[in-house]
């Protein structure tokens, strides 16, 4: 942990406050006001993208999005997106179908790659969307995924 | 509190290859109990991941997340050796902390 003039600060009581202040303290205040509970409600991509204040998104080749053709289960469908845009700062995953298109959010600071995988319900065959938004504007790519067991009930 | 989250660090060339196994249920709140009351609403909605007191990732999840949600991403400027700590927050305000140092 690098002694910086704010965690010494922080650290004026004892080591384990300045750990404690670093690992929790600090990311939950930095993530409470960043919550777009409007995004999580929307129906369609627009709807998503004018949640966050965005224009209009461009289909883009550069936007790399792994899926597989026919999910059997719904309810565990693996999603890898990989941007080779310049200047990525978020990757959303979006499921055209679900009660609420937006999956997830990842907020990518700088140093860190435009690549995240992980794991998604889809509730019936749709399209799988990842949306990436660059420093030059919102750029999505996606893939039709056939689910032959949904992703909600039992 | 919920079960420790499996996270695994490793050095791949310059970067920082970050696998996180998460243990929660992710109730989407649409499931139906066999008597037809819906199960709550209860998934994390919020994570981040730091290393050396700097933010390198964090996500806003929806319900549409699967149930012990897996999570893998890459980053730059961490060596082996360095800790880094993964924090989630789910819906009723349970949050819990985990560490695991790079190889």
């Amino acid at each position: 942990m690098k002694a910086t003039r704010r965690h010494f600060l922080a650290s004026v009581g004892q080591w384990a406050a300045a750990l404690a202040a670093v690992t929790v303290l600090r990311p939950l205040a930095a993530l409470a006001a960043e919550r777009n509970h409007r995004a999580f409600e929307a129906k369609s991509m627009d709807a998503v993208l004018s949640a966050y204040g965005g224009g209009s998104a461009k289909e883009s080749a550069d936007v790399v999005l792994t899926t597989p053709e026919i999910a059997e289960n719904g309810a565990v469908v693996p999603v890898t997106v990989e941007s080779k845009l310049a200047g990525t700062q978020s990757i959303s995953i979006l499921i055209e179908k679900n009660p609420s298109v937006l999956a997830a959010r990842f907020v990518l600071p700088e140093g860190t790659d435009p690549y995240v995988a992980t794991r998604v319900k889809v509730a019936e065959t749709c399209n799988v969307i990842a949306l990436v938004q660059t420093s030059s504007g919102y750029f999505y790519a996606q893939k039709p995924v056939k689910v032959t067991l949904g992703g909600c009930g039992g | 509190m919920a079960d420790p989250m499996r996270i695994r660090a490793t050095m791949a060339g310059d970067k920082v290859d970050v696998k996180i196994l998460m243990a929660h249920p992710m109730e989407t709140g649409q499931r139906k109990n066999p008597d037809g009351t819906t199960v709550p609403a209860h998934y994390i909605d919020t994570v981040t991941v730091s290393c050396k007191g700097r933010t390198v990732l964090t996500a806003d999840w929806g319900p549409a997340v699967s149930k012990n949600p897996y999570l893998a991403f890459r980053f730059t400027g961490a060596a082996a050796g360095d800790t880094i700590s993964v924090t989630w927050k789910d819906t009723k305000g349970d949050t819990r902390t985990d560490e695991a140092a790079i190889a």
